[in-house]
């Protein structure tokens, strides 16, 4: 480790200014960095700090996708060849679904990290870590036949007017990952809707229809067991399907307190009530449709796993964080069944309550500045 | 009448080195009065390099309010009046002759004292400073009558020195000191005492006072806190604070007439061989102290806690309010992949690294940022150690963007800069949160003045 230490304290100079590659001096800072914390020591203030850092906090977040996007790579592999009839054994489905899933991988975290590192050089400041979870993200929520230019341009969309134009990690208004899917979801909707894109290479006579897009035609016999829905035997997004990978990427969040429970939680109940509203008025089949199907269907969980929980562009406060996440899950089902057309009402309700979002903090901050002003009143009535 | 509150939010940390519970003489031979201890303050010397003085001599004033005076801790000689950028005055140091003459102000009794009489025998003698007021920190206004005054006879920071030990068997003085505290407000004098450590008589049996016991993990003893709890500090209101040391000083000055600057000051952190209390005076230079009881190495010496302290040379002066010095290694080194492995032994209120796992271990922490500087991405972090009915995050935002209306609105005068020593320590994004909140107080006077 001594060599390569030695080796970036040489290189060093030249990207530094007046160096000659100062021009990529944040592309050698964002490496440097990945390989060794920085030596810089506190300056004013306390004295020492938390071993925690924005790096380690990424890839807690990055850690609990895998598990959910180790499944979606077999799923894929699975669904191929549930399609054509046959049936090999894991790990040749794995491999299959591998290969569709490593170059969608590569192309965004290609563009992304490529255009985070031109807008850090212009900006003069560090590389941010956020890209690397959204680097992840979107891969995970496209159908796996996204062509590999869709990707590339629906990721430097999310990355330039998602977050650059905000001024980067942490400014961002709306989630950058759900950027990039909406724009895929409303730019090329032939790709990305219909029961064609959710299976890779599917025979012709088979039906790929996720099962909310067989209730977009009416269609509820073909509902997968709740247990398939559970464990994600269904075609789909990569990422999403597996509700129950989906839930061991939660605790891990929750377990390390890098995601915060009260979103989560709300979302969830949020979506389960409107479900069981629904269930009351029940004047049509997709409104009697089970609440616990809502939620393990469409990319339900992932989005109030990985999606909602995102802190910059969700409510800031803790009081806010329930009304947010409550209004998720009560947007997303009802965003479903009113209009089946749009079965990624999940996106569309955190994409709309990531602008709201400030809204709700405001009013909570709001309330807060009553209270002391009303304090600061009685003592004056007191005193009169 | 004395009630307990009990502080949950916060954190308590614990770290190596924690001072001896023994005394020892502590031979300084130089002193000095640090103006940039003293927020606010535009001092005006009096002095030239060579004079002599005597403990209670005048060195400076405050061109501002100038029958503020700050005098000679010590008597000697005046060795140097350094400066820095901009001539700003540093240090004024003396050098002492270890005679520890007095200049007399007269002794009195204190009840026949009245308010005037009592303000200005502090302001003349140079003791007056010690009291300082909230918001903002400064020095006490000698014009105000404050609505109330907080004595916190405990801290709960990281090593934090024991008021109990320090105050051992001068109850007469800190009764007396009290005594002339409650002739300065038409409000109640404070004293806060833990509900689990403070077991000194000298506290517990304090008159005249109202005593409010706390408990719960650091900042449960910061001022602050306890305002909050006591008596909330509204727009307009001032509240004057002081700790133990400097009601002692009080009441020295009307028991024997004359400015003791007596300190002991704890030396503690995983650097020291030896950390134990040292009896001294105001502004001792840590020279003696820290000499061969420091481990070899590139260490940084604290005026202070870790917290909150000022880094000062290791020949340095502590700073007027500090009652404890640290050692603790710089970190400037780089650390391999240290985001990445599981990283046992590093202290971090984050539950990503397994420190969680051992709540009883004691750190040793160095300077290292552990990382880079970054935007606020994380949220509801601050808000489990910092124990006010405040948003931390908001305020913080407020003063990067000097709204002065929202910094008012969201609280700014209930909270001083050390209220958020804690939420930069376990910040993220690794800004220096209490310089920040310094600054928006200091815009806040300067908007109010």
């Amino acid at each position: 480790m001594k060599a390569l230490r030695k080796f970036i304290d040489k290189q060093k100079p030249h990207f530094e200014k007046g160096g000659k590659f100062q021009k990529f001096h944040s592309a050698f800072d964002s490496v440097e960095t990945l390989f060794y914390v920085p030596d810089k020591v506190t300056a004013a203030g306390a004295h020492f700090r938390d071993a925690v850092d924005m790096k380690r906090t990424m890839i807690v977040v990055f850690m609990a996708l895998i598990p959910a996007l180790l499944f979606g790579m077999w799923n894929i592999g699975y669904q191929h060849f549930l399609s054509l009839g046959e049936s090999p054994d894991y790990w040749t489905m794995f491999f299959y679904g591998f290969l569709k899933m490593l170059p969608i991988i590569v192309v965004t975290y290609g563009v992304g990290l490529g255009l985070e590192i031109v807008f850090a050089q212009i900006r003069n400041h560090d590389v941010n870590e956020g890209f690397f979870v959204s680097g992840l993200l979107i891969p995970m929520i496209v159908p796996p036949e996204t062509p590999l230019w869709q990707v590339a341009v629906a990721v430097a969309f999310a990355v330039v007017f998602g977050k650059e134009v905000f001024g980067g990690s942490g400014m961002n208004i709306v989630n950058p990952a759900l950027t990039a899917r909406a724009f895929l979801f409303f730019a090329y909707p032939s790709e990305m809707s219909g029961d064609k894109v959710w299976i890779s290479e599917m025979a012709d006579t088979f039906s790929g229809a996720t099962p909310l897009g067989d209730a977009l035609v009416g269609n509820f016999d073909n509902m997968p067991s709740q247990w398939n829905m559970f464990i994600g035997l269904l075609p789909g997004s990569v990422g999403e399907t597996s509700t129950l990978m989906i839930l061991i990427g939660a605790l891990i969040l929750l377990a390390t307190g890098v995601a915060n429970w009260r979103i989560m939680f709300s979302v969830f109940a949020g979506g389960y009530i409107m479900g069981l509203l629904f269930n009351l008025w029940g004047i049509n089949d997709y409104m009697l449709m089970d609440p616990l199907n809502h939620l393990l269907l469409g990319g339900f969980a992932f989005g109030a796993v990985f999606m909602a929980t995102d802190p910059v562009t969700g409510a800031q406060t803790n009081k806010g964080m329930y009304i947010y996440g409550f209004l998720i899950g009560v947007i997303a089902i009802l965003i479903r069944v009113f209009n089946p057309a749009y079965p990624e009402g999940v996106m569309l309700s955190i994409l709309l309550m990531n602008v709201f979002a400030p809204l709700i903090d405001h009013y909570v901050i709001e309330s807060n500045i009553k209270k002391r002003l009303k304090r600061m009143k009685a003592v004056l009535i007191k005193n009169q | 009448m004395s009630t307990n509150f009990i502080i949950k939010k916060g954190l308590d940390i614990k770290l190596l080195g924690e001072a001896e519970k023994t005394i020892v003489d502590l031979n300084a031979e130089k002193f000095a009065v640090k103006p940039p201890d003293f927020i606010g303050c535009f001092p005006k010397v009096i002095v030239k390099e060579g004079d002599d003085v005597k403990a209670g001599t005048p060195l400076y004033f405050d061109k501002y309010r100038d029958n503020i005076i700050f005098t000679s801790p010590v008597s000697g000689k005046v060795e140097a009046i350094k400066r820095g950028p901009k001539r700003r005055l540093l240090e004024i140091i003396i050098d002492s002759d270890g005679k520890n003459e007095a200049i007399d102000f007269g002794s009195s009794k204190i009840n026949s004292l009245k308010k005037d009489e009592i303000v200005e025998k502090m302001l003349k003698s140079g003791v007056w400073p010690v009291l300082r007021q909230r918001p903002y920190s400064v020095i006490a206004n000698p014009n105000e009558t404050p609505k109330a005054i907080f004595v916190a006879a405990y801290d709960t920071s990281p090593l934090a020195p024991d008021f109990d030990l320090i105050v051992h068997g001068q109850g007469d003085e800190f009764q007396a000191g009290l005594d002339v505290l409650t002739k300065l407000t038409e409000g109640i004098v404070h004293l806060n005492v833990d509900a689990n450590r403070t077991t000194s008589k000298v506290f517990l049996n304090s008159k005249n006072v109202q005593i409010n016991t706390f408990s719960g993990p650091h900042p449960s003893g910061n001022v602050s806190v306890h305002i909050s709890k006591v008596d909330p500090i509204n727009k307009g209101d001032i509240v004057w604070y002081l700790y133990p040391q400097d009601v002692l000083t009080i009441g020295k000055l009307f028991l024997e007439g004359k400015y003791d600057s007596s300190r002991v000051i704890a030396l503690a952190g995983s650097e020291v061989k030896n950390p134990k209390y040292f009896k001294t005076f105001v502004g001792a230079s840590i020279t003696n102290m820290v000499a061969d009881n420091t481990s070899k190495g590139d260490n940084r010496f604290i005026s202070g806690t870790v917290l909150t302290g000022e880094k000062i040379e290791k020949d340095g002066f502590v700073g007027f309010y500090d009652s404890i010095v640290t050692v603790i290694p710089e970190g400037n080194h780089h650390e391999f992949f240290g985001w990445l492995l599981p990283g046992f032994g590093k202290f971090s209120f984050s539950k990503t690294f397994p420190a969680w796992l051992t709540p009883n271990k004691k750190y040793k922490v160095d300077t290292n940022l552990h990382g880079g500087v970054r935007a606020y991405v994380m949220t509801g972090k601050f808000e489990k150690v910092f124990p006010f009915d405040i948003y931390p995050l908001q305020l913080i935002k407020a003063v990067l963007v000097e709204d002065i209306d929202l910094m008012e609105n969201l609280g700014i005068y209930e909270i001083d800069h050390e209220d958020f020593a804690l939420c930069e320590v376990i910040d993220t994004s690794k800004t220096e949160i209490q310089s920040i909140i310094r600054k928006g107080l200091d815009m806040m006077r300067q908007e109010m003045s």
